[in-house]
């Protein structure tokens, strides 16, 4: 008999019954897991990696490369000074490093990603508490605070062909080129822009479309975005609320705010509102974990970007309306709370 | 009313494993040399022992009896001599009471067990009457006396019964043999309730990953007008039985009711059966069908064991263990079933499954930081914020955790299967749980 139970005497049945496991149901658990959905990110973001590096050449690979060696530096380093279990095993930071360089130009030098980095991890992240506790996401921080510090190196966009030393993206035409005063600009990075941007020519839609405009090194391949999205909301990683209420609420406020419809395509197709719809708005930790709150999040962010294009001081938009509306997640869920099964109101 | 592909908003797909023993036919189990049946198997006052050490008793005699109402007497399950009453450990956690039993092999029946008769001859009273004298409870898992469950008070006015058929447990497939094997029991035991609650609507629902045993009720219900049969989408935790009643009815249950607040009475397959072998045969509950199964035993079976027979007998009819050393043992399904400390507890009335998982299964996955994915949310079949839950729990604000309605949560398990950070949403919600009623009784 091999039955261990049957012939066992009693000392080995007592040895037996301290090796059982004793725990909480459920006694399964599903496959997922943090690296995976981490891990199906970086894969949703490789078409625009090679995108980027195809339309502005290898810089575009040297930032994105630096940025991710910098965001996993200094998440090791700052976790091990905070002794804390380091954690980039969990791919979280790779994502952060690969976010922060699609927001730079392909012009950018190469200490620029390294400051975004430690901004976005040390200071968004980690004070924070890390993943899952930051409340603005991290890359758009950095973006932010790039922009505010260095706005020449973030806006001076280089073209996609290798002629093109400076060029306008497709909504600085749309804001500074095409009217014909020029509105005088407060900021350097407008200023920049609108000196680009006068009498440059919008790019054809197809071309906006597979990316090869002038624009921040990830933000301009439409294509190459969404196929990265499909897969992403085909895994079931990110829901498709966010970035359906984001992009939808932008183009309905710009029609609102009287954006001639044959610009409107130009407005969805560029200034990074694919990229941060959803690679950024839909970032876990500062994103509502409501179902109702998330659509709440993506019209807010895209009545904010529509407003802030169209009577702001930049062209863009994105990454200021979705930092402002990370701010509000805990409002936002707080109103939108589901309702409990069979709840008596 | 629609009957097909029926289900609820929330719930999680989970691998069903049922492929290890959904073929294989009930067999009997061999006979136990010695049972212990505990005194307190079911929800309710527990019984008094009515023989002592050194009787003699027969199957089916009544061992142990209360004067309560909501409780449920218990039958010797062997004949044989009373050995002695002791405390013991028992599959879902404290030690009771225990008769234990030496069999003397011979199964001799106790006189008392006859049939009663007609199901027209019988009134609604005599009927809850059989059911309560047969010790039978909720065999699903919550042990709640039948007889009480079938015994609404006069204001709530039950339409319809519900036989839950979903066994959305992964790996049991007791009550879906129980279907495809003896479809006109079942029939006739929801026959029954459906007479001594006083109702002319029942239907039982069924996952649509048990085509035979929707097909086998079809068959066996074809001349009931009174009964039909729904389908259910393949869903954990579809047979819940307030999800089952959404399900079907449409009707949500309101937040802290019962079944009987939206006019329904939910009974499960085994139970169903046990009710109409007390009617038909006479018979009390003393033994039920188990799904002894997991990659960690030999041979998986789904076996009729007496109750009272220990978890250790059982297994080694199904071969023992396979090889290496099993890594977890548990009563019932792997999404709410108990582990096990030991293999020496018996079989009680609410043992659905024996469920043997490796060494490697049964390793806990690292915990990580709650990501905010939302996943939990999206799949809690009561609409319920398992992360804030589970927070506020493991900080000690049970105030807040209640506000969110901690108390609703069913203990599915669905929140804790699908959360990529593997953090403990249900054990920490339980915890939260017990704290809030301990305070609530403080209070009082
Ligand atoms: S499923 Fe887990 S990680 Fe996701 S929100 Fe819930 S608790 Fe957090
Ligand atoms: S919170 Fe409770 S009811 Fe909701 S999924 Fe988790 S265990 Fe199930």
């Amino acid at each position: 008999m091999d039955s261990k139970v049957a012939s066992a005497p009693k000392a080995k049945e007592v040895a037996l019954e301290n090796m059982l496991l004793v725990s909480s149901s459920p006694h399964i658990r599903s496959n997922e897991s943090v690296q995976r959905i981490m891990l199906d990110v970086i894969i949703a973001l490789v078409p625009a990696i090679i995108g980027s590096v195809y339309f502005f050449g290898i810089n575009a690979l040297k930032l994105i490369l630096i940025s991710i060696a910098s965001s996993m530096f200094f998440e090791a380093i700052i976790q091990k000074a905070f002794k804390k279990p380091v954690t980039i095993d969990d791919f979280s930071a790779i994502i952060t490093g690969i976010l922060i360089a699609f927001n730079l130009p392909a012009s950018a030098p190469w200490w620029l990603p390294i400051m975004g980095s430690a901004f976005a991890i040390i200071v968004v992240k980690q004070f924070f508490g890390g993943l899952g506790s930051n409340f603005m996401n991290p890359a758009l921080a950095a973006r932010a605070m790039l922009l505010t510090s260095w706005p020449a190196h973030m806006s001076t966009f280089t073209g996609t062909r290798p002629d093109v030393v400076s060029a306008a993206t497709p909504l600085a035409i749309m804001k500074f080129g095409m009217s014909a005063d020029g509105t005088a600009s407060a900021t350097v990075e407008s200023a920049t822009s609108a000196t680009q941007a006068a009498g440059a020519e919008l790019p054809t839609l197809w071309n906006l479309f597979i990316g090869n405009n002038p624009g921040a090194i990830g933000e301009t391949s439409i294509l190459l975005l969404l196929i990265g999205a499909a897969y992403l909301i085909i895994r079931q990683v990110i829901d498709w609320k966010i970035p359906v209420a984001y992009i939808g609420s932008t183009f309905v406020m710009l029609m609102i705010l009287g954006v001639e419809s044959q610009f409107l395509p130009y407005h969805i197709m560029s200034g990074g509102l694919i990229l941060g719809a959803f690679y950024m708005a839909t970032d876990y930790a500062t994103s509502p974990v409501t179902s109702k709150g998330r659509i709440i999040f993506g019209i807010g962010a895209g009545i904010l970007t529509a407003i802030i294009r169209v009577n702001g001081g930049y062209p863009e938009g994105v990454s200021y309306s979705i930092l402002l509306m990370n701010i509000t997640v805990p409002l936002i869920e707080k109103f939108t709370a589901p309702k409990v099964f069979g709840e008596v109101k | 009313m629609k009957l097909r592909d029926l289900t609820f908003k929330g719930g999680v797909a989970v691998s069903d494993n049922k492929g290890l023993t959904n073929h294989l036919s009930i067999e009997s189990a061999e006979e136990p040399s010695i049972v212990m049946i505990p005194l307190h198997q079911h929800t309710g006052a527990p019984c008094e022992p009515v023989v002592k050490a050194g009787d003699e008793v027969k199957v089916g005699q009544v061992i142990g009896q209360s004067q309560a109402f909501v409780s449920a007497p218990v039958h010797s399950s062997v004949s044989g001599t009373v050995k002695e009453i002791a405390s013991m450990a028992i599959p879902t956690g404290p030690t009771v009471d225990c008769v234990v039993i030496e069999s003397d092999g011979k199964n001799t029946m106790d006189k008392s067990i006859r049939p009663n008769g007609k199901l027209e001859d019988l009134s609604p009273e005599e009927l809850i009457q059989i059911i309560k004298e047969a010790g039978i409870t909720g065999m699903g898992g919550a042990g709640f006396p039948a007889h009480v469950k079938f015994s609404p008070p006069a204001e709530k006015k039950i339409d319809t019964i519900l036989i839950d058929g979903a066994e959305c447990e992964p790996y049991l497939t007791a009550d879906h043999r129980l279907m495809v094997e003896e479809p006109e029991k079942i029939i006739y035991g929801l026959k029954v309730i459906m007479k001594a609650v006083g109702v002319d609507r029942g239907i039982i629902g069924i996952e649509t990953n048990k085509p035979d045993a929707i097909k086998a009720l079809k068959e066996a219900s074809k001349d009931e007008e009174n009964i039909s049969i729904a389908t259910l989408k393949v869903k954990y935790p579809q047979g819940d039985e307030k999800r089952l009643i959404d399900a079907i009815l449409g009707r949500q249950v309101p937040s802290g009711g019962l079944p009987m607040d939206v006019g329904a009475v939910v009974s499960n397959i085994s139970t169903t059966r046990a009710i109409a072998e007390a009617v038909m045969e006479g018979k009390p509950l003393y033994e039920r069908v188990v799904t002894v199964t997991g990659r960690g035993i030999k041979n998986p079976k789904n076996l009729v064991v007496k109750i009272g027979t220990p978890f250790k007998d059982v297994i080694q009819q199904c071969g023992g263990f396979n090889e290496g050393a099993p890594g977890k043992i548990v009563m019932g399904g792997p999404m709410m079933g108990i582990s096990q400390y030991s293999i020496d507890v018996p079989v009680i009335k609410g043992t659905g499954g024996i469920l043997v998982m490796t060494e490697e299964e049964a390793k806990p996955e690292p915990m990580h930081p709650c990501i905010r994915c939302g996943k939990c949310i999206e799949v809690c079949p009561v609409h319920l914020q398992p992360l804030y839950l589970s927070s506020y729990s493991l900080k000690g604000d049970f105030d807040r955790a209640e506000a969110l309605h901690a108390l609703d949560c069913v203990e599915c398990g669905a929140c804790s299967f699908q959360c990529p950070s593997k953090r403990p949403l249900v054990e920490s919600i339980r915890l939260a749980k017990r704290e809030i009623i301990a305070n609530r009784k403080k209070t009082n």
